[in-house]
């Protein structure tokens, strides 16, 4: 068993079912799918999904060769996690009733390059993008104020460079 | 439905599934006799389609037949909502849909092809594999050229009985589980195995870990899924086998040819040393080889032979000889009783002019045996022979092997009677219980070119030779009775005289 984290690109035609049939791929082998973002591309009948996924070397490559027979998937590459930029985005609402606590909110969000996008006289809602560990940090240090709610995307992926899928 | 699709999708078999759905308004609504039909067959299909407009229809049948038929064959589905089923086509356009996704890769890579070729002229035991694939994509030719240059012996898979003639000096038989002894030990012997259009099932190969350890294996699949699935082979080639064979021979023909003449008698002497015994004149009741025996001397290479699913299945698959490809056909991969009726019904249809013998169960011929009345209304002269042990009788057998001998629920009963059942049906049928009669009532049921069913009556506790779960491919239990020594009382390892209920 050789078990590590994958980024799996896919392009997809943009129809219905597909999420179903590729999600069902991962299920029946228990493999558990830690996210998944699915969104248009370049080409207008073409999705991408940018599956992230923990499991067993030999399991995946017999999934990604699972996926690449669903006439609906056009390509599959499981990405190498060194040469590849991904990026997540995260909204997190911090419970602020005091003027203090929100100004040093404000600042943190600031040097992680947040922004706030709400407020209310309660909880100011940060906005973040970027490396899924440099969104956990930020969720760490806002825990201490009181999170009311965090809803992340999950990263989507690309490999650098000129290379494409 | 979805039984038959699984199957399909199992074997590689080309479908098109078309389902009725409750009308578009009404779906998600848990209507009266809704089904997410898409939903339940995705893991089975190989694609499949719902139409949300008439329109649609034409080109999802084209594309549905092209998917279904070419690459990996498999089924298709076309779940079709009442409304649409009504609707009135503005205009029919019959083209075939975009598919992007879709090619399938049926010519080998020069660069395998070449590494496989080496393989193969340095082997000195090359043994062949052959399986469904080489009968679905008409390879037999190739693959029987192929082991006559390089002298190699040839073993199939179940699905791929037929694709090599079993009559010829060649011919090992059926690997794995209920395999023959030669083909099992010498796939364990060999220095190079060229596995051509099979997916290594896990009764095929037997313990994986002990798996022809001694072979290169040369792997040719038109699904480059199953290449590396369960077995880590040396050379995989995606690709068509025919193509694939094709390509491989054109390089070896050039080549000097390895002499592997004295593997090849070496293997054709062993072979000659445990030859199945299937006469068994005086065994009454019946002894199943002996049946089959008889079925093998009446009909010929073109007919068409079913099995079902059981003891009786691989009774077939051990002990008679396909000669021909499509003409032995079986449920591989699902194992689905019931299957055996129906096959011969579709066969017999789609060629009425072969003679088609379906070989049955008694357990599975009941989950079928409505269909008596389809043979009759329809007038499908299929002959079908109950193999009648009164047992789920390979359930029973892994009971006796392998669980204490605890017989849970496998006894059948003494009901029904299968000739008044097929009579109440106006269906022709026949008894049988002596050695000889098999092969009468045979001929004389393909003579009346009606539909008939032979009861036959066999001893319930025959015991086929087997590799038990788990264990390598050479480890056979019981004692595997060899032709030339006819003994008289065979008794097994762990095996009950009459096995009752609760016993
Ligand atoms: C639909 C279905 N149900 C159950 C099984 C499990 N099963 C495999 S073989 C077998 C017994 C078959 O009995 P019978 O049809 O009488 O054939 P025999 O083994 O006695 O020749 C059973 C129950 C199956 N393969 N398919
Ligand atoms: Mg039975």
């Amino acid at each position: 068993m050789n078990e590590r984290s994958h980024i799996i690109s896919a392009l997809v035609e943009h129809k219905p079912g597909v999420l179903q049939r590729v999600a069902g791929l991962f299920t029946r082998r228990g493999f558990n799918i830690d996210t998944i973002t699915v969104g248009e591309t370049e080409k207008k009948k073409l999705a991408r999904m940018t599956i992230i996924a923990k499991g067993d070397d030999k399991v995946l490559e017999q999934i990604t060769k699972q996926l690449n027979k669903l006439i609906d998937v056009i390509k599959v590459r499981d990405l190498e996690m060194e040469n590849t930029v991904k990026r997540e985005l995260c909204l997190i609402k911090v419970h602020t009733p005091l003027e203090k606590i929100r100004s040093e909110v404000i600042q943190y969000a600031g040097i992680f390059r947040g922004r706030i996008i709400d407020v209310s006289p309660e909880t100011l809602t940060v906005e973040i993008t970027g490396d899924p560990e440099k969104i956990d940090a930020l969720i760490d240090l806002l825990r201490n104020f009181g999170i009311k709610e965090v809803a992340r995307t999950g990263p989507t992926a690309m490999s650098r460079g000129i290379k494409t899928i | 439905m979805v039984t038959g699709i699984a199957t399909a999708n199992m074997d590689s078999a080309p479908i098109l599934a078309i389902a009725g759905q409750v009308p578009t308004h009404l779906i998600g609504n848990d209507a009266f006799q809704e089904v997410d039909m898409i939903g339940i067959t995705i893991p089975i299909t190989k694609h499949s389609f719902q139409a949300n407009d008439a329109n649609e229809i034409p080109g999802m049948i084209k594309s549905g037949f092209e998917i279904a038929r070419t690459g990996r064959p498999g089924p298709v589905v076309i779940d079709l909502p009442k409304d649409i089923q009504e609707q009135e086509l503005d205009k029919y356009h019959s083209h075939q849909l975009d598919l992007p996704g879709y090619k399938p890769t049926l010519k080998g890579h020069p660069l395998q092809i070449k590494k496989a070729a080496e393989s193969i002229l340095n082997a000195k035991k090359p043994v062949i594999l052959s399986g469904g694939g080489v009968i679905i994509s008409n390879a037999s030719s190739e693959l029987k050229e192929l082991s006559n240059l390089i002298k190699a012996p040839v073993t199939t898979t179940l699905l791929g009985k037929g694709s090599f003639p079993e009559d010829e000096p060649a011919s090992m038989g059926m690997l794995g589980m209920h395999g023959r002894k030669v083909a099992n030990i010498t796939v364990d012997e060999c220095d190079c195995l060229i596995a051509v259009g099979c997916r290594f099932s896990d009764r095929t190969t037997g313990n994986l870990e002990e798996f022809a350890n001694n072979a290169q294996i040369i792997h040719i699949d038109v699904d480059p899924a199953e290449i590396g699935k369960n077995v880590d082979v040396h050379v995989p080639i995606v690709g068509d086998a025919k193509t694939v064979l094709q390509q491989l021979l054109s390089i070896i023909k050039k080549q000097s040819l390895p002499n592997n003449k004295k593997w090849f008698n070496e293997v054709y002497e062993f072979k000659k040393s445990c030859i199945p015994r299937t006469s068994f004149e005086e065994d009454i009741p019946l002894k199943p080889q002996q049946v089959i025996k008889e079925i093998s001397h009446v009909v010929d290479a073109d007919t068409i032979l079913t099995t079902d699913v059981g003891q009786n299945q691989m009774w077939m698959a051990h002990f008679f000889k396909s000669q021909k490809p499509r003409k032995f056909i079986s449920s591989g991969g699902l194992g689905t009783m019931g299957f055996g009726f129906p096959a011969a019904m579709g066969a017999k249809v789609a060629l009425p002019e072969s003679d088609v013998v379906a070989v049955c169960g008694d357990g599975g011929f009941l989950m079928v045996s409505q269909d008596l009345a389809t043979v009759k209304e329809y007038d499908i002269p299929v002959v079908i022979c109950v193999l009648d042990n009164r047992y789920l009788g390979m359930v029973a057998q892994w009971q006796k092997l392998f669980f204490d001998k605890r017989m849970s629920h496998t006894y059948l009963g003494e009901v029904p009677d299968f000739v008044k059942l097929a009579e109440a049906f106006g269906v022709r049928a026949e008894r049988v219980e002596k050695p000889g009669d098999t092969q009468e009532a045979l001929q004389n049921a393909i003579k009346s070119g009606e539909p008939t069913l032979l009861d036959i009556i066999i001893d319930p506790d025959e015991i086929l030779p087997m590799v038990p779960p788990g264990c390598g491919l050479t480890e056979i239990i019981g004692e595997y009775k060899v032709e030339r020594e006819h003994p008289r009382e065979i008794t097994y390892k762990n095996t009950v005289k009459k096995p009752v209920e609760g016993e």
